[in-house]
């Protein structure tokens, strides 16, 4: 489907290392873009999505920086750009989690989590504000979750962050419209990755009940969400929040 | 009238699609030419551009009308 195509576009996606992020980054790749890679620590498994975007015929950049840190994402935009000549797609991606009980969560437990979670995003949209303002065009997706709607024992740090994102999305979409830039969300479901691969049997099983689907997600499931969200068949959304859940929220 | 002068008020005029005799050095970007808050940071950015300097945010937030315009740029150039 032609309103599909990313050719020629350029992407940056953050946390592009492994999971959802690495999903998302080859997907923009098969459908044309060219992809700047975001990690913080697990370099090589950066690398390796870089090769995977480069074997699909495209440009792939690797780039270390800590979402969390202004200076860091306006120093990974600005190479971005050195790199592409122009920045047509953000995925904020990058995420953390300390999970904990509110009684037994440490203060640093909260503040991590909401830095590079909330934060992070913040940073990215107004990294590329500039560049996007002045190219009068730009796709902004921004990575939700589900339990920042429904809420989540054990995770009030990253509850609280993933629902901040949803908030987020609604007020730079105001912002930016009227200069050509939509600003959109996706809010996974339980998806299996690492982060998901570390729950007990247990709370996994009592997660699948919860999933009319009747099966967790793939990341390739939420990639491809991402993928229409960046075209222009999406082009008459901004502010949304699409759920890709297996319909656990509906 | 300066040079400076004439190239900010074709930016202006181009930016803000307004008549050239309304960018008076008094003119207000917001009252006067209808200027919204993006429209004011844009119009900051392609000044920088245009003269190749850079407006600190705070600098830029105190920036009102025409006039004010053309004085930073010819006080910092």
């Amino acid at each position: 489907m032609a309103r599909l195509d990313l050719t020629g576009k350029t992407a940056l996606v953050t946390g592009a290392s492994r999971g959802i992020g690495r999903a998302i980054a080859i997907a923009l790749a098969e459908a044309g873009a060219d992809v700047a890679v975001n990690y913080s620590g697990s370099e090589a498994a950066a690398a390796e999505t870089a090769q995977a975007i480069e074997a699909l015929g495209r440009r792939a950049i690797v780039v270390r920086a800590n979402v969390g840190k202004a200076a860091e994402f306006d120093a990974m935009v600005q190479q971005t750009l050195e790199t592409f000549g122009k920045l047509d797609v953000l995925v904020n991606n990058a995420g953390i989690t300390r999970d904990n009980l509110i009684m037994r969560m440490k203060e640093e437990e909260f503040d991590d989590v909401i830095e590079t979670n909330l934060k992070g995003v913040f940073n990215g949209i107004k990294a590329v504000t500039r560049p996007m303002m002045k190219q009068r065009s730009g796709r902004i997706i921004n990575i939700s979750s589900v339990v920042g709607i429904l809420g989540n024992a054990g995770q009030a740090n990253y509850v609280a962050a993933k629902a901040g994102v949803i908030g987020l999305t609604k007020s730079a979409s105001r912002e930016l419209a009227s200069r050509g830039i939509t600003v959109n969300a996706v809010a996974p479901g339980y998806i299996e990755t690492d982060m998901t691969g570390k729950l007990p049997k247990e709370v996994q099983d009592g997660i699948m009940a919860q999933i009319p689907l009747g099966r967790m997600g793939k990341p390739e499931d939420v990639a491809a969400v991402v993928v229409y969200l960046a075209s222009d068949a999406a082009a008459y959304m901004t502010g949304q929040t699409l759920h890709v859940d297996g319909g656990m929220y509906m | 009238m300066s040079d400076v002068y004439e190239r900010v008020k074709r930016i202006v005029v181009e930016r803000l699609g307004v008549e050239e005799a309304e960018v008076t050095s008094e003119a207000n970007f917001k009252d006067d030419l209808g200027a919204d808050s993006l429209d004011v940071v844009e119009l900051v950015m392609e000044l920088e551009d245009e003269f190749d300097l850079e407006i600190s945010d705070e600098d830029a937030e105190k920036i009102t009308t025409v006039g004010e315009v053309v004085n930073y740029i010819q006080s910092h150039a």
